[in-house]
């Protein structure tokens, strides 16, 4: 049997692979100007009310046309062949998979916890959509709590080098797992108060915005950090993965302006991170901030953290647990012989890896349509595509299911000040709490279909696109303030029935 | 994107009629026996667990062998119907919504029961973790709040799973009730299933300890099991949710329904999930019915039950047969060859089932096969394997054929993307 995940992939580091990071700055600035943000926003642009060709497959020639359901993220790309197709729904399988408490007879689905926010991937990633925030006093699942404290000198320069994504709280560790197996305490619960914001538009059009504030109640390990910084997340989208790691590092690196040399009040930077499935310093591109270089580290690191699986990257059978938790520690684990002697065994890894790799992107029905047309003049027009990149073509040197798409994720995979409005104190790798990754778009318009509770932003905290994008600060202020403020309603809904059709 | 209508879809096959000489049967009435085989099916899992009940109920008031041996029986008597009725978890969201109720895999078993410690490696036998289970303890601590088991009810079990799907535990369905019959298989890949004594229940001679909450736990679950499946079966009834719901697609998408479930069953399911997967990871206990050994059923009854939707016809438990115009009759009338080549390709993945059951009655059950070392049992269970995806590749071109251009089939690909389908 041949799995096409053990070829060796992306040559998308090749050129960062043996920069040191005191160059890193020097290669940027180089090769920034020459490729150029869009014009500011009152230059004459390009006619962006056309139909450009290939826009309704956002996932190039592998996008799929399945009619659309709630499973619409589900699918592969449609370039696997048929026994690719096969292991691509064992790892959905995997995906999908209850992790029991460990000890059992199913030692291969043992080893859960014993502290976690999860039983299985797909209950945060709900059929590979959005997570979504608790409704009304129930714990959440789809959302969690990372924990850090003030870094010190040195753990500053390792974080703004790679290897240190944030220091954790001493007792509780980088995360709060709000469940537990039986017999160890769960670490605390959630709490999220809301304060009201409203915002008025052009045509007094008005809309309210829940601004939460998390608070951790019934503490199962004493007091936390007094410096304690907390940080909600809540599971982004599945869709695409694959096609956007195998975008070339250098198309992402070009956009990168962190100094702002071209005054477009834009800067954008490259989050570097250690991989440890590669073993080398990366460009980030996964997570909110960007915290994950690759799929293998991002799959495993969640099944370590999130669900409490030791894997071959993060081999641990206690996850998150610190040593200021006995309970956790004295607790059994799933290691098995069977599993490497680890809770899940490279056959399972590779096979979830597989999975999130070649998950496929929905082709657009209503590309072609006027509204649609006239709403993405109107995201052009606003500056949206400044960091909204629309497209991209695929690297050659990847699984052939993957090379030489031409994708659209309306992402540019950098970081950008995102304002005080989004922004908390925790900082992970180089990017500080102001700081996102920009959030690719395609798919934006289903995510309501594959799970009706999903909200949007980092916290899922806005329950429509454009109350998302009111909250859009810092960098991207004058993009906000154009569809606030200068947009007519009509406009404004045109630009909504864009993004809709993604 | 080809999207035939129905008028499309009525206008295709009666114009092929005279070609053939086959009259296509109308649609809303291959959905009616769909649904009437729904029905029957929930129908007999429901009466069969009232069997279990019975078997159950005399256990506990007379742990004999023979009882608990009848008992386990009833269990296995009572996944004959069941397993038919899978092909309509997919396409159905009703379905798929409850089935974690009654059939959730893998189970909480150390929160349920005593398990053993002897093979978890060198750990200590007086680890509190290993006893922290509901039956032992009146009392136990859950996600870091007292759960008061003191009484062990369907509400407690209820309980235990009522954050749905979300964090749920385990607990309660088919599973549990099989795990408190037979208790762990500790065989590996080698023969035999669990092996539970029937003193487990006995209060006066009990071992395994608290034989009391043990039957109070076996008793709960099968109440619940049966609430459950009383549910399901009202809802495949003339005015129930569930046979409204299909109704409600109208044709096109209710036919669609219909493979969707046959093909994501067939393919991703059970040839990949449940199978290819315990090959793969030589599991002993990936397996489905793993404390009874019966996987070997319970694989064969569900491409049973896919067959039984395309022929449209189901022998009940009573041996009557619920029978109608199928989707069979409706390819047959558009596509005489392809109607052969689904029909054969059925009859060859029932003939690999056939196989394992064969195998399993000489002591080769499931967990055997798929051992390392066991080339010619690997290679039973790949030919299962092979004929459902084999299966699968048929059940595409019947997608087409019947034009309901937009049918996905779960964990396979597009099926109105030709050039997805090699």
């Amino acid at each position: 049997m041949s799995f096409s995940f053990l070829t060796p992939l992306f040559g998308v580091s090749v050129l960062v692979q043996n920069i040191g990071r005191a160059s890193l700055a020097l290669l940027c600035i180089a090769v920034q100007p020459s490729s150029g943000r869009a014009a500011p926003v009152d230059a004459p642009l390009p006619d962006h009310s056309l139909y450009q060709q290939g826009e309704e497959m956002p996932g190039g020639t592998a996008s799929h046309q399945n009619a659309l359901s709630r499973d619409s993220f589900s699918h592969p790309v449609t370039t696997l062949t048929l026994a690719q197709r096969l292991d691509f729904r064992l790892g959905d399988a995997l995906f999908r998979k209850l992790w029991v408490a460990a000890p059992s007879s199913t030692t291969a689905s043992d080893g859960l916890g014993p502290l976690f926010n999860a039983r299985f991937c797909q209950s945060c990633h709900v059929r590979d959509g959005r997570g979504h925030p608790p409704v009304a006093n129930e714990q959440p699942t789809a959302l969690f709590l990372r924990l850090s404290i003030p870094p010190a000198r040195p753990q500053q320069q390792q974080m703004y080098s790679g290897h240190l994504a944030s220091v954790p709280d001493p007792v509780y560790g980088s995360q709060l797992q709000n469940f537990s197996v039986q017999n160890v305490p769960a670490e605390g619960k959630v709490r999220i108060q809301h304060e009201e914001i409203t915002v008025t538009m052009t045509g007094n059009e008005q809309g309210v915005l829940l601004k939460p504030v998390y608070h951790i109640d019934a503490l199962g390990y004493g007091p936390m950090h007094p410096q304690l910084r907390l940080s909600p997340r809540v599971a982004p989208p599945m869709l695409g993965l694959g096609l956007l790691e195998a975008i070339p590092a250098e198309q992402i690196l070009a956009r990168e302006d962190p100094e702002d040399s071209n005054n477009d009040g834009i800067s954008g930077r490259a989050q570097w991170v250690w991989s440890s499935a590669e073993q080398r310093l990366m460009l980030g591109r996964f997570g909110w901030k960007a915290g994950n270089a690759t799929l293998a580290d991002q799959n495993n690191s969640a099944l370590a953290n999130d669900i409490g699986i030791g894997n071959p990257l993060f081999p641990s059978a206690y996850g998150d647990c610190t040593v200021a938790q006995q309970a956790c520690l004295t607790a059994h684990n799933g290691n098995t012989p069977a599993q490497e002697n680890l809770e899940a065994a490279s056959t399972m890894t590779d096979l979830l890896l597989f999975y999130a790799r070649h998950l496929g992107v929905p082709a657009r029905q209503d590309a072609r349509d006027e509204e649609v047309l006239a709403g993405k003049q109107q995201f052009h027009q606003a500056g949206c595509a400044q960091c909204h990149t629309p497209t991209y073509t695929t690297s050659t040197d990847t699984t052939p299911a993957l090379a030489q798409q031409t994708i659209w994720p309306y992402s540019d995979l950098l970081l950008h000040d995102m304002g005080p409005g989004l922004a908390d104190e925790h900082q992970e790798y180089r990017a500080a709490g102001h700081e996102w990754r920009t959030a690719p778009l395609w798919g934006l318009g289903h995510t309501r279909r594959i799970n009706p509770k999903a909200g949007y932003l980092h916290d899922g905290r806005a329950r429509t696109v454009l109350e998302a994008i009111l909250w859009h600060g810092g960098e991207a202020e004058a993009a906000r303030n154009h569809v606030a403020q200068r947009m007519t309603p009509t406009q404004r809904q045109q630009l909504l029935t864009f993004l809709e059709s993604l | 994107m080809f999207k035939p209508t129905l008028a499309v879809l009525a206008a295709g096959i009666t114009a092929l009629m005279p070609v053939h000489g086959f009259a296509a049967p109308q649609a809303n009435d291959v959905l009616k026996t769909y649904a009437d085989i729904a029905q029957a099916g929930y129908e007999d899992s429901l009466h069969t667990a009232q069997a279990l009940q019975v078997s159950i109920s005399k256990l506990i008031s007379e742990p004999t062998d023979t009882n608990l041996k009848a008992a386990r029986d009833a269990w296995i008597a009572a996944r004959v119907p069941y397993q038919q009725t899978e092909v309509y978890r997919f396409g159905n969201s009703l379905v798929d919504d409850w089935e974690g109720k009654v059939n959730a895999w893998p189970l909480d078993e150390g929160l349920i029961d005593y398990v053993a410690t002897d093979s978890y490696g060198a750990e200590s036998d007086e680890n509190p973790l290993y006893t922290a289970n509901v039956i032992a303890n009146a009392k136990l601590q859950l996600n870091g709040e007292e759960l008061d088991a003191t009484t062990i009810d369907k509400a407690l079990l209820q309980k235990l799973h009522e954050a749905e799907e979300v964090e749920a535990n385990v607990a309660t369905g088919y599973h549990a009730i099989e795990f408190l019959l037979w208790g762990q298989d500790l065989n590996g890949t080698h023969p035999g299933a669990g092996n539970r004594p029937a003193t487990d229940f006995d209060t006066k001679n009990c071992t395994g300890g608290h034989c009391d909450r043990r039957a109070q736990y076996l008793q709960a679950a099968t109440e619940l099991l049966i609430d459950d499946l009383q549910d399901m079966a009202n809802s495949w009834k003339a005015e129930g949710d569930a046979r409204k719901a299909l109704l409600a697609k109208g044709d096109k998408d209710g036919l669609a329904t219909i493979l969707t479930g046959m093909g994501s069953l067939s393919y991703g399911e059970l040839a990949g999930e449940r199978t290819k997967l315990g090959l793969m990871l030589h599991d002993p206990e990936e397996e489905h019915d793993c404390f009874s050994d019966n996987t070997h059923w319970s694989h064969f009854y569900d491409a049973k039950g896919i067959q039984n939707v395309y022929l449209g016809e189901y022998t009940r438990v009573d041996g009557n047969t619920v029978k109608g115009p199928s989707l069979s009759d409706l390819i047959k009338a558009a596509d005489p060859a392809l109607d052969t080549e689904l029909r054969g390709k059925l009859d060859t993945t029932q003939n690999a089932a056939q196989a394992m059951v064969d195998a399993a009655a000489k002591g080769h059950t499931f967990d055997v096969l798929i051992a390392a070392n066991n080339d010619s049992g690997n290679k039973l269970v790949q030919t299962f394997v092979d004929g459902l995806v084999a299966q699968t590749q048929s059940l595409e071109k019947a997608v087409k054929i019947v034009g309901s251009g937009d049918i996905s089939i779960e964990g396979s690909d597009s099926l109105d993307n030709p050039s997805a389908v090699q």
